[in-house]
């Protein structure tokens, strides 16, 4: 995408520019709008967090009714509101915190959100960059938020925080290996880690009616279809897997001391994971922009449909497990990663593998 | 053009982050640092077309070997103090040292013969590899699995009291 614009600069607006001010144009061009979108999707996310939250406890939510300032129909400007009182709080670093750290790790979970938007295929040709190693870049940055919530914990000499962030740690750091295990069992049927190649080897069906998404594709993929997308809730802190964040013990876990815009970076990467683990899920067993009905609806603009269908429709059932499921307590929560999916995953592999020589 | 911009700017992140881990006196600043230089030699990874190992240095040493050495730090009895430092003693000795190692890099690095590639346009390298650990390297690719299951078995075992 960077060089496409690059070409697409010097050739025309920019032809008389120095050719390093073209690049830096061309790559803020192409980060800008995952930026915008970062931030749309979170305003959108928090507002069908609450919606849908209302409705399963038989309330309304957000209305914006009242005179004077109101927050639009139905609450819609509800989210708005808030994201504008998150710009303009005061901002507070507590006295006995590690300045540098404080600072430092909001940045550092918010940079490792924004690079894995690089590599993720929004249909057949919106996408920022088509490495040959897409699935596995993505794996590879989402780990860089860890960090960030260590030190933020580290950082704020608070011992809530601390708690929260290494229950956050051993948590995305188990939940790591079989998420990357079960991809693992797409990644040996395609022979590829490119994501649009994934993509391509979902297109036609299976005994004619069925889409041929790799769900669909074997008993063994189906169950890594699940094994990754709990794991995947898992590695987002999300319910029944939000122990670093429990209100009841830790008050807010690892962003306990944040306010303002610093916290609102920690919250813009949380729903950008969400959306990651959502969409990684939708492209590498779904299908990702493939039509539901093989050959119909299938352009560029229906691709960028479909694939907002299914990745909003994981979301939507991630906001199901949050306002449906108990939260889990320590010991059963490493007990279900290491004595349960992690040896599914391997039995996944070793499956695909027997199914991928015998039975295709 | 762009390209050289940004190879001298991760080797600036390199060599500076790498410098702060060893001057730094503050334990968890080095260990911080240290994710600087690990994500600095990815991008010279890159640079050298080994899109795999880039992405896999990421993997292991930041989302793995990184968050087990602040899990350190952090489980060592002053956990709640933010201020753990470290000195450096032996000085004379760890010159020496230095030196040594530089000089031996230096001669490889002089001595060895270097590829030059010239198409621009990047290999994917992931299916090369694999073929290469599961035929021709398979038993020290073998070997490796076995020491690491050791490992794992050893900390189980060192885990749990009393048994």
């Amino acid at each position: 995408m960077v060089d496409y614009l690059v070409v697409i600069l010097s050739s025309g607006l920019m032809s008389n520019a120095h050719p390093i001010v073209v690049f830096i144009t061309a790559g803020i061009l192409t980060a800008l709008p995952i930026f915008l979108f970062m931030a749309f999707f979170a305003l959108a996310a928090v507002y069908a967090e609450r919606k849908v939250s209302a409705f399963m406890q038989d309330r309304l939510g957000p209305m914006g009714q009242g005179a004077g300032f109101h927050a639009g129909k139905w609450g819609l400007l509800q989210t708005v509101a808030d994201a504008i009182k998150l710009v303009i709080k005061e901002d507070i670093i507590p006295a006995k915190a590690d300045r540098k750290l404080f600072i430092l790790a909001p940045f550092i979970v918010f940079v490792g959100a924004f690079i894995t938007y690089v590599a993720l295929p929004f249909n057949q040709v919106i996408m920022a960059a088509d490495f040959n190693i897409g699935i596995f870049y993505i794996l590879a940055v989402a780990s860089l938020g860890v960090i960030g919530i260590i030190l933020a914990g580290y950082g704020s000499n608070n011992k809530w925080s601390l708690y929260g962030a290494m229950r956050s740690a051993a948590q995305i750091v188990s939940y790591e290996i079989p998420a990357a295990l079960s991809i693992l069992t797409v990644i040996m049927l395609v022979g590829s880690l490119e994501m649009q190649e994934i993509i391509m080897a979902q297109s036609g069906t299976i005994w004619g009616f069925l889409p041929n998404w790799f769900i669909f594709n074997n008993p063994f993929t189906f169950l890594a279809f699940f094994i990754y997308f709990i794991s995947g809730v898992a590695e987002v802190n999300r319910t029944p897997f939000d122990l670093p964040e429990t209100e009841s013990e830790l008050v807010a876990g690892f962003h306990t001391e944040y306010s303002g815009i610093r916290w609102g970076f920690f919250f813009l990467a949380e729903y950008a994971y969400v959306f990651i683990v959502a969409a990684v899920a939708s492209i590498v067993f779904l299908g990702g922009w493939q039509s539901l009905i093989p050959g119909i609806m299938a352009g560029p603009g229906w691709g960028l449909f479909w694939f907002f269908a299914k990745t909003g429709f994981l979301f939507f059932v991630m906001m199901w497990f949050r306002w449906t499921f108990p939260r889990l307590r320590v010991d059963q929560l490493m007990k279900v990663c290491w004595k349960f999916f992690l040896p599914f995953a391997f039995i996944n592999i070793l499956g695909v593998g027997i199914w991928d020589l015998f039975v295709r | 053009m762009a390209a050289t911009l940004i190879f001298w700017a991760i080797v600036l992140l390199t060599v500076v982050s790498a410098a702060w881990v060893v001057l730094s006196q503050n334990l968890i600043y080095s260990a911080v640092s240290l994710l600087f230089t690990f994500i600095g030699i990815a991008g010279l990874y890159v640079f050298m077309m080994a899109d795999f190992i880039a992405a896999t240095q990421v993997v292991i040493y930041v989302g793995g070997i990184l968050v087990l050495i602040i899990f350190g730090i952090m489980l060592t009895h002053r956990i709640t103090h933010v201020r753990i430092s470290h000195k450096s003693v032996q000085r004379g000795i760890g010159a020496l040292g230095a030196i040594l190692i530089l000089m031996g890099l230096v001669k490889m690095i002089i001595t060895s013969p270097w590829r030059v590639i010239h198409s621009p346009d990047p290999v994917g390298t992931t299916a090369g590899i694999g073929k290469l650990l599961m035929i021709d390297y398979l038993l020290p690719f073998e070997v490796a699995s076995v020491l690491l299951l050791a490992a794992l078995i050893g900390a189980a075992r060192l885990a749990r009291k009393g048994d």
